[in-house]
């Protein structure tokens, strides 16, 4: 079985803790001038997301995990999974809805997806950081008010929730940022 | 080689720093009196401390027979207390040292050590001199709140809830549940691991904030190069100073007695092998001048670098060193 010892720490790296992959966001050697060397590190639960905090021992070694990142396209959701299809080889996979989270309501038909595999299987999906998407419902425009600052909330062709600026209409098409979940401006139809 | 990063990794405003620093050090020290000493960096024998591994190296040619094994000094610790031995009187030295496997935000194979001794001192004594020294050479640059003096059981107690002196095993396990502190794996459990774990999570961050935080009598198995004060309990009368939860220094009232340091080195070797870890030669030469006497004197080493990037404002030591580990 691969692994790793602490000296090949670093962001990114993808490890085994306690039966689930983790990858490493944050890594600190530690070392008091008379003691032992630790390894602490910030680590993020590939499948829950969550954050928690460990400590190694340095020299100490920790099974990698077997993950991989693909660039996919998202194809459709039939109820109970969202679809995906590499590229390249035109080869699909599902994902469920455990491995999509809160990132389902980013997923427009077409666009290109990370989906990560563990031991092959899909378990979680990031969207582009921008997406194109069109407003299917929002209170009335307030024509010409592109200034005063104030926002409404818009719902988004995909089911997501944004705040826009008073002026966008239904129909209008948003760009918005999918990591903070912000409108970024209006798109044209590309 | 084209297109590799030749450039410093330090700006040339902290390598000027630097320079300012290390002038004002020897500006301190001439002003107490004290002797700038150089002693050497290569020695037949090496530090026994498990918890520090030396550099080693070879050499061949005349005045030692044969090829012989030479160790990069971790400090000049050793040979200084020969020279103390032998009627030096202070004496301070600015060296560069060498520490194995060692590299992080806060660390780097080789390093700058600032190391002093002074007969008459106690622990007392040398930890306002330490205060005294990186007042004056860090006034320009940082302001330092009042200096705060905490003994390593009040520390303990006020940030991570428990007396280290007196906590059993499971006391200390428990404690570091209740912190949130998960296991370690591969990690011998004894006391003072335990202490070490709650000393880097809970202890350590909290030392020193805008200020320099004293930290002194540690318990007796710390004690390293310490003297021991007998007692309830033993303490060793070693001290450390923090500054914004990083290490900055790490002092002692000096262990004179050639015996009893004999079997420190002893028992650190029995604990290297039974780690797996490589035997080192123990110093006899330094046994050999405590045996002649040591005068009853404190020494203390303190991080250059450190100093510097204090100074410096600066989050990682790659920004104070000219060219870090992976551009040496």
């Amino acid at each position: 079985m691969a692994s790793y010892s602490t000296n090949e720490f670093k962001r990114g790296l993808k490890i085994m803790l306690d039966g689930d992959p983790y990858n490493i966001v944050e890594n600190e050697f530690v070392k008091p001038g008379k003691g032992q060397a630790f390894n602490r590190v910030k680590v993020k639960n590939l499948k829950t997301g969550r954050t928690i905090e460990r400590t190694f021992k340095s020299g100490e070694s920790v099974e990698a995990a077997d993950v991989l990142d693909i660039d996919m396209q998202y194809l459709y959701n039939d109820g109970e999974a969202w679809h995906f299809m590499h590229p390249d080889t035109f080869e699909q996979i599902g994902a469920d809805e455990n491995a999509l989270g809160e990132e389902k309501k980013w997923l427009k038909e077409q666009d290109m997806c990370v989906v990560t595999l563990w031991d092959g299987v899909p378990i979680s999906v990031t969207p582009p950081n921008h997406v194109i998407l069109k407003v299917t419902e929002t209170d009335p425009g307030v024509r010409g008010d592109t200034a005063t600052g104030g926002t409404k909330p818009a719902v988004l062709e995909t089911g997501a929730v944004v705040q826009v600026p008073l002026f966008i209409e239904e129909g209008d098409l948003l760009k918005v940022d999918t990591r903070s979940g912000e409108y970024i401006s209006r798109a044209k139809e590309e | 080689m084209a297109g590799c990063d030749w450039r410093p990794t330090a700006s040339l405003v902290n390598i000027k720093l630097r320079a300012r620093i290390l002038a004002r050090i020897r500006a301190f020290f001439a002003a107490r009196e004290v002797l700038e000493v150089e002693t050497p960096v290569l020695s037949r024998a090496a530090v026994t401390d498990p918890n520090i591994e030396s550099f080693s190296t070879l050499y061949a040619g005349p005045g030692l027979a044969g090829e012989a094994r030479l160790y990069l000094h971790t400090s000049p610790e050793f040979p200084m207390k020969r020279l103390l031995a032998s009627g030096s009187g202070p004496i301070y030295q600015i060296a560069r040292v060498f520490r194995q496997g060692e590299r992080g935000r806060q660390h780097n194979p080789e390093f700058s050590l600032l190391e002093w001794y002074r007969p008459g001192f106690g622990q007392r004594d040398l930890m306002r001199e330490v205060a005294d020294l990186v007042h004056e050479v860090l006034s320009a640059f940082v302001e330092l709140g009042d200096t705060e003096y905490l003994s390593y059981a009040e520390a303990f107690e006020r940030y991570a809830g428990i007396d280290p002196h007196h906590a059993t095993v499971d006391e200390l396990a428990a404690c570091a549940a209740h912190h949130g502190i998960a296991p370690v794996p591969g990690l011998e459990y004894e006391r003072d691991s335990w202490l070490e774990l709650l000393l880097i999570h809970k202890v350590e961050p909290r030392l020193g904030e805008g200020r320099l935080t004293f930290i002194f009598d540690y318990p007796a198995s710390q004690a390293s190069l310490a003297r021991i004060r007998k007692g309830t309990p033993d303490l060793a009368e070693r001290f450390e100073l923090y500054i914004n939860g990083v290490e900055i220094a790490n002092g002692f009232h000096e262990l004179g007695d050639g015996t009893e340091q004999r079997e420190r080195f002893a028992g650190e070797l029995q604990k290297r092998e039974r780690q797996g870890q490589i035997a080192v030669p123990m110093d006899e030469m330094l046994l050999a001048a405590l045996e002649s006497g040591l005068p009853d004197c404190a020494g203390v080493a303190l991080g250059i670098d450190r100093l510097v990037m204090l100074a410096a404002g600066a989050a990682a030591i790659d920004e104070v060193l000219a060219f870090a580990l992976e551009r040496a």
